[in-house]
C-alpha cells in the first residue's frame, strides 16, 4: 500500500506522541525512586530529578525496619491473600450454577446480583451492618463486605457458559457430581478467566483504603495504604501550613521509599497476568 | 424454563443450589440488608434504639438537606467535576485506542500498552501522593520547572479550580490506558474486508478511521457512555478523599466525601443516609433515561 507524505508524517508524530504519553506514566515513578535513593540533603535542595544524588539505601532500610510499616504490610498481605482466595471460591461457586441451565431461577438470581451494580444501600447503612455484625476493628471487615464483585461474577459466568456442554454430559454419564465437574473440568479450562479475576480481586484488596478508614481504628490492624495515606497527608498538612517552608526533616526520602515499597508487590505479579487482560475484559463486555 | 417439573427441578440441582449459598448469604447481608437499612433516611436513627426502634420523621432529613446551601453546593461540585471528567476522560481512551491501532510495529505497540495499563493498578493513595509531591509548591518538580521558566509557583492543591483540574488530569492519566483496552478489542472485531474495500475506493487513512473504524466501535462507545452517565454522581471518592484538604472543600467536596465526613465524623447517620439515597436514586434515573434515549436513537442500550 502506498503511503502519502501526510500519512508518513502522521505515523512519526503518532509514535512520538504515544512515547511521550508512556514516558509521562513512567517518569513520576522513576522520580520517586530517585528520591528514595538520594541523600536527603539533595532532595531538600530540590536537586533530584530522575537520577539519585548522594546515593543511599538508608531510607529503604529505615522503612523495612519500621515497626508500623511491617505491621501494616503484614495486614495488607493477609487481606490480599486470604481475601483473594475467599473471593475466587465464592465467585466460582456462584458463577458456575448460574451458568447451568438446570439451575432453578438462575435469571432472577443473576438479576439480584447485577442490580447491586447500579443501586446500593449506600455508605452509612453498609457501615451500620458491618458494625452490627461486630466486624469493625477486624481484618474481616476489609474482606467480607467486598468478597464478591458482580463484574467479576458476570465475567466468570460468561466464561463458564462458553465452555461446550458435551464435556459436562460425558462426565455426568460417569456419575460425577456438579462440584467435581466444576473442579476437574470447568476450572482448569477457565484458568485465563480465573487468573484475570484473581488479579482484579488481589489488586482491589491491596489498594483499598477507604473501607479501612471507616472500619479500622486500631493501629495494629491498619493496612499499608492507610499507613501510607497518613504519612503522605501529614506532609501535605505541613505544606499547607507553610507553603514556602521546607522544614521537613529526613521524612522526604523515607516517604518516597514507602511509596515504592507499596507499589512493588503489584508490579511483581503484573507481568504474570497481563497477557490475560484483553481476553478477560472482552468477556466482561459481553452482556450477562 | 419447562413448567411442571415441581420438586424435581430442585432435587436434581441440589448441589448447584448448595454451592450458591455462600454468595447468596453475602448478597443478603452486605447488599440487601443495607438497602433495607436505607429506611433510616426517613427515621431519626438512634444508636440505642437501632434501625427498627427509631422514630419515623418522614421527609425531614430531605427537607434539611436542601434547606441550607451546603448540600446543594456539594451536588454542584459533584456535577461540575463529573462533567469535566466526562468531557476529557470519556474521549481519551477512544483517541488512545485509535492511535495505538495505527502503530504497525507490534513490539512497540505492546510496550506502550503495557506501560499505559500500569497506573490503573496503582492505588489512589500512591497516585495521589505522587501527584501531590510533583505539584507541591515548595519542592514539587512541576513548580521547579515553572519557576525556572520565570513563572510564579502555582498552589495546585490549594486553589479550587486548579484542584479540580488536577482531579481530572490525574483521573485521565490513571485510567485512559486501561479504558482503551475495550475499544482496541472492539477494533479487532471489525471486518478487515471493510478496510480493503475502503482502500480500493481510494479512502485516505483519516477517511478510513472516520467511515470504518469509528462506526465499527459505535456500539461499544455508546455502552460505555451509558455506563458513565449512570455513574455520573460517582466522581471517584477515593481519589478526592486522598487528595483534597480543607482549603478546597468548597469546590471539591463531593456527595460521597460529604456523606463520609459528616456521617461518620459527626455521627449524623440518618441525615447522610438521606444524602446517599438521593444520590442512588438520581443515579438510577439517569441510567434509565440514558438507556431509553439510546434505544430511541436505534441503539441497543445496556438492558
Amino acid at each position: 500500500m502506498q503511503e502519502t507524505k501526510g500519512e508518513q508524517w502522521f505515523r512519526t508524530v503518532n509514535a512520538m506522541f504515544l512515547s511521550l504519553v508512556s514516558l509521562s506514566m513512567l517518569l513520576p515513578f522513576i522520580h520517586v525512586l530517585a528520591k528514595a535513593l538520594s541523600h536527603d540533603r539533595y532532595v531538600l535542595a530540590k536537586e533530584v530529578t530522575l537520577w539519585p544524588k548522594g546515593f543511599q539505601t538508608g531510607a529503604f532500610e529505615f522503612v523495612l525496619n519500621n515497626k508500623q510499616f511491617l505491621i501494616s504490610f503484614g495486614n495488607s498481605i493477609f487481606i490480599t491473600v486470604v481475601g483473594t482466595a475467599i473471593s475466587i471460591l465464592i465467585t466460582m461457586f456462584t458463577a458456575y450454577p448460574l451458568s447451568r441451565k438446570i439451575m432453578p431461577h438462575r435469571r432472577a438470581i443473576m438479576f439480584l446480583y447485577v442490580l447491586t451494580m447500579f443501586f446500593s444501600g449506600g455508605l452509612i447503612p453498609t457501615y451500620l451492618v458491618v458494625k452490627g455484625l461486630s466486624l469493625t476493628n477486624s481484618l474481616w471487615s476489609l474482606i467480607l463486605p467486598v468478597a464478591l464483585a458482580p463484574f467479576n461474577l458476570i465475567l466468570l459466568k460468561n466464561f463458564f457458559s462458553s465452555v461446550p456442554d458435551d464435556m459436562e454430559e460425558s462426565a455426568k454419564m460417569d456419575g460425577a457430581s456438579n462440584l467435581r465437574i466444576l473442579f476437574t473440568i470447568y476450572a482448569p479450562l477457565s484458568m485465563a478467566a480465573i487468573a484475570t479475576i484473581s488479579m482484579f480481586y488481589a489488586v482491589g484488596y491491596w489498594n483499598s483504603f477507604f473501607q479501612a478508614l471507616m472500619y479500622i481504628t486500631d493501629r495494629n490492624l491498619i493496612p499499608l495504604q492507610v499507613y501510607l495515606m497518613q504519612i503522605i497527608t501529614d506532609q501535605m498538612g505541613m505544606d499547607l501550613a507553610n507553603a514556602e517552608s521546607m522544614m521537613n526533616t529526613a521524612a522526604e526520602s523515607v516517604r518516597a521509599a514507602t511509596i515504592i515499597a507499596a507499589v512493588v508487590p503489584i508490579l511483581l505479579i503484573y507481568p504474570f497476568v497481563q497477557k490475560y487482560f484483553v481476553k478477560g475484559v472482552m468477556l466482561g463486555a459481553v452482556k450477562g | 424454563m419447562k413448567k411442571g417439573l415441581g420438586i424435581r427441578q430442585y432435587t436434581r440441582a441440589y448441589d448447584l443450589i448448595l454451592m450458591s449459598i455462600p454468595g447468596l448469604i453475602f448478597l443478603l447481608v452486605f447488599k440487601y440488608a443495607p438497602m433495607y437499612g436505607v429506611i433510616i433516611a426517613f427515621k431519626d436513627y438512634n444508636l440505642v434504639k437501632g434501625v427498627f426502634g427509631s422514630a419515623w420523621v418522614g421527609l425531614e432529613h430531605f427537607y434539611n438537606l436542601f434547606a441550607f446551601n451546603e448540600f446543594p453546593r456539594v451536588i454542584r461540585n459533584t456535577l461540575v467535576i463529573s462533567l469535566m471528567k466526562l468531557v476529557f476522560g470519556f474521549p481519551a481512551p477512544i483517541v488512545l485506542a485509535l492511535l495505538l491501532n495505527e502503530i504497525r510495529h507490534m513490539v512497540f505497540k505492546r510496550t506502550i500498552q503495557t506501560i499505559t495499563y500500569i497506573p490503573h493498578f496503582i492505588s489512589w493513595v500512591v497516585v495521589g501522593g505522587i501527584f501531590m509531591d510533583l505539584l507541591s509548591p515548595g519542592s514539587g518538580i512541576v513548580n521547579r520547572i515553572i519557576v525556572a521558566l520565570g513563572g510564579q509557583p502555582i498552589f495546585f492543591m490549594g486553589d479550587g479550580w486548579w484542584f479540580r483540574g488536577v482531579l481530572v488530569f490525574s483521573d485521565v492519566w490513571k485510567e485512559a490506558g486501561w479504558g482503551a483496552i475495550i475499544y482496541l478489542a472492539a477494533i479487532l472485531g471489525i471486518n478487515s474486508e471493510l478496510y480493503q474495500a475502503a482502500t480500493v475506493d481510494g479512502a485516505s487513512k483519516w477517511r478510513q478511521i472516520w467511515h470504518v473504524t469509528l462506526p465499527g466501535i459505535r456500539a461499544t462507545i455508546i455502552v460505555i457512555l451509558l455506563l458513565r452517565i449512570g455513574n455520573l454522581l460517582d466522581v471517584g471518592m477515593e481519589q478526592v478523599l486522598m487528595m483534597y484538604n480543607p482549603s478546597v472543600y468548597e469546590m471539591a467536596d463531593i456527595i460521597d466525601t460529604y456523606v463520609y465526613r459528616i456521617g461518620l465524623g459527626e455521627l449524623r447517620f440518618s441525615f447522610t443516609t438521606a444524602a446517599g439515597l438521593f444520590k442512588s436514586v438520581v443515579g438510577c434515573v439517569l441510567l434509565i433515561l440514558a438507556n431509553a434515549f439510546a434505544r430511541r436513537i436505534g441503539e441497543e442500550g445496556i438492558y
